[in-house]
């Protein structure tokens, strides 16, 4: 039976997923297009130019919580119901948190975009 | 979009879901890991599988990387949404696992997102802007000649 402690590890995941997805976009938006930055600067210095942005190592450490978050949800209740809804939550939660912190245009095509794959997810993990 | 972007989305799919089929493929020579044997997990990562999953993962990581440096992430996630759609091919093929109608129902439902996505802009600007397919190549210079340092 899934329990308020299942749906709070879930919301867990959730949140450091979407949270370790937004600072790593806006960390890749700063830096540039990394394949242009490796032809004209090399791989060496995109290498040290990644590893040195804050918002990145930042972005790491929430996916590293969501990966642990998963972990403990997964001790608590069956995978047929961790997996399915932490991958389609954290679709629709990302288009709210692009909208809202990249100021990402997420037009009528990008929410059903994130809709069907949600519902895909959730159907293609039980 | 030009090809080589397309080629990155591709890669982003193909080590994606490589990578989780190598892992579960690796993780069932070993059976299930609780708190009584969480050491299995050490020696899970001299298994060949496993380690092979593990380069295909960082491979993923890099390019999923490269492809937010130019797209959107509302973008990128569901246009990269078929790594769901293969890694039940490849699970079925490589794994034996059983792919039901309700799986078959899932691909088609993200089939159908990422043709929605695919077809509009892969980056955009704030909402009363208009989309732009490729960022300035002066503001980009500037970008590039920052060097390193804290961007938080």
């Amino acid at each position: 039976m899934t329990t308020a402690a299942t749906w709070a590890g879930i919301a867990s995941i959730v949140v450091t997923a979407t949270a370790g997805d937004v600072l790593q976009s806006r960390a890749m938006k700063k830096i540039g297009d990394l394949g242009a930055i490796q032809q004209s600067h090399g791989i060496l210095y995109l290498v040290r130019r990644v590893a040195s942005s804050s918002r990145f190592m930042l972005g790491l450490l929430f996916m590293a919580l969501a990966f642990f978050s998963l972990l403990v949800t997964l001790s608590w209740d069956d995978v047929s119901v961790v997996g399915p809804a932490s991958a389609s939550l954290t679709f629709i939660a990302n288009a709210f948190a692009a909208r809202i912190f990249l100021k990402e245009r997420v037009d009528h095509r990008r929410w059903l975009a994130a809709l069907f794959v949600a519902g895909g997810v959730a159907l293609l993990a039980r | 979009m030009t090809v080589r972007k397309y080629l990155i989305l591709l890669a982003v799919v193909i080590f994606g879901s490589c990578g989780d089929v190598c892992l579960g493929r690796g993780m069932r020579d070993f059976g299930a890991v609780t708190s009584a044997n969480w050491r299995l997990l050490l020696t899970v990562l001299w298994n060949p599988w496993v380690i092979t999953g593990i380069c295909l993962l960082i491979l993923f990581f890099c390019s999923y990387l490269t492809a937010l440096s130019w797209a959107d992430l509302t973008y990128v996630l569901p246009a990269t949404a078929l790594s769901y759609i293969l890694m039940a091919l490849l699970a079925s093929v490589f794994l034996h696992e059983n792919v039901t109608p309700g799986h078959w129902l899932g691909i088609g439902l993200i089939t159908l997102g990422v043709g929605f996505v695919a077809t509009g802009p892969s980056l955009t600007v704030a909402a009363h802007n208009p989309p732009r397919e490729k960022p300035d190549p002066a503001r980009t210079q500037v970008v590039f000649d920052k060097g390193t340092g804290s961007d938080v």
